[in-house]
């Protein structure tokens, strides 16, 4: 039976080759054919979750919170030091230079991406604004969020922190950061599903192993990762348990 | 911080619903909520304290050791009105999610405002405690829930 592996359409495009890589390498130490679905979008990605077509995923916080809680998927592991940060920036010229600088009207540059709208919208609470009193412009990636920014189509840009981090050094020093989220404790896992059951304890040993094996490492340094850390139960609910106090 | 903050210096007598007391140091000077950070704290079924995360040690100016296994009220401020807890308890009591504005007391006497959610966490069925998350709040909610807080008092 071949395996299907698929990841959080918000991985940097930059790491496209390295997820094609880990495959290979996902295949080697399971010795099982396995096939790499990738999603432009978040939504196309969610039905074929609900539909049972992924066995393996490298997800989101919250799309994570569904495949554990209603889906009986488990999480394996985290990467290390890749906790998911968001940060709120405006143009370098801007007057405003705080979150309540910020008043109604304002219009921002967002992504699909879940994680980081919902933490970019709770940090505008404490000026008051709301999916109500803002207009959103959706764009694919960060590049395009930055663009909107620079080009005035947007007064205000939700970034994940290290999307903003990758920008050019000449676009960010257009931009200036208004606030930086500061959890440490949401972040992206891997999560398998009901399928993957017999391959657990072997894959949790390898991914764990990664970074001792000279090969190992170089696969990781292809998918811009440190390391793999393990998720006990506990820590997986936790995490849970946080974001749903942050969605409505 | 708040424009009534005078500083000024009193003691009061805390009387908890497990029929406890402590005198309290309250400072009137308000501490600024962190940007970008949530307080993270979780409970026992009874409102003891298992886990506090650093912004909420760095927010209420206890140690990590002063928190663990004391209940949550000892962040009560004696200018919260109990009926707020009463329906933050009544509310996850049903298993729901309770969302309220709280001014909360540091050990200095000072006190710091946030927007809390508090969730029950229910594992294979059973609840094994609750959950807190706070956010900073705006000025504006702080100002509805300073004069609400003062007619319920
Ligand atoms: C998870 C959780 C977090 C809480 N956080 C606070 C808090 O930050 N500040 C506070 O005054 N009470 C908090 N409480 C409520 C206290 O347990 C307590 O009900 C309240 O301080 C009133 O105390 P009293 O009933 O003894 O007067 C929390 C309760 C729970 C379950």
């Amino acid at each position: 039976m071949t395996l299907n592996l698929s990841v959080s359409p918000d991985f940097p495009p930059a790491h496209l080759s390295g997820w094609f890589i880990f495959n290979t390498w996902l295949q080697r130490q399971l010795g099982t054919g396995v096939h790499l679905e990738l999603y432009d979008g978040f939504e196309e990605q969610r039905k074929d979750i609900r539909n049972g077509k992924i066995d393996l995923i490298y997800a989101n916080p919250y799309d994570a919170s569904m495949l554990v809680r209603e889906l009986g998927f488990k999480v394996l592991v985290r990467p290390r030091n890749r906790a998911d940060e968001t940060v709120i920036a405006v143009r370098q010229d801007d007057e405003r230079n705080s979150v309540e600088d910020l008043e109604s009207g304002i219009t921002i540059a967002t992504t699909a991406d879940p994680d980081v709208h919902t933490m970019g919208m709770i940090m505008l609470e404490s000026a008051d604004l709301d999916k109500n009193n803002v207009t959103f412009r959706e764009y694919d990636n960060y590049v395009l969020v930055a663009k909107a920014l620079l080009n005035g189509q947007a007064d205000v840009g939700f970034f994940l922190k290290a999307g903003y981090d990758e920008l050019s050094d000449l676009v960010r020093s257009k931009t200036k950061s208004l606030v930086n989220s500061q959890i440490s404790v949401v972040h992206h896992t891997l999560v398998v599903g009901p399928r993957m059951q017999e391959h657990v304890e072997l894959l949790t040993e390898r991914l764990l192993g990664m970074e001792e094996d000279p090969k190992g490492r170089e696969v990781l340094k292809s998918m811009g990762l440190d390391g793999w850390d393990l998720m006990e139960e506990e820590q997986t609910e936790f995490m849970i348990d946080l974001i749903d106090t942050l969605i409505d | 911080m708040s424009e009534h903050d005078t500083g000024s210096v009193r003691e009061v007598l805390i009387k908890y619903f497990d029929s406890t007391e402590r005198l309290a140091k309250i400072v009137d000077r308000e501490v600024p909520y962190p940007d970008g950070k949530l307080i993270v704290s979780r409970t026992d079924p009874s409102g003891v304290i298992t886990h506090a995360n650093r912004a909420f040690i760095e927010m209420s100016g206890y140690a990590r050791e002063e928190l663990l296994g004391v209940n949550h009220y000892i962040l009560r401020h004696p200018d919260m009105p109990a009926v707020a807890f009463k329906d933050l308890w009544d509310t996850v009591a049903q298993g729901k999610k309770w969302q309220g504005y709280v001014k909360n007391l540091r050990k200095d006497g000072a006190y710091y405002w946030v927007k809390a959610t508090v969730i029950p966490n229910i594992r294979n069925g059973e609840l094994v405690g609750y959950t807190s998350v706070r956010r900073k709040p705006s000025r504006s909610k702080i100002k509805e829930s300073e004069a609400l807080y003062e007619t319920l008092r």
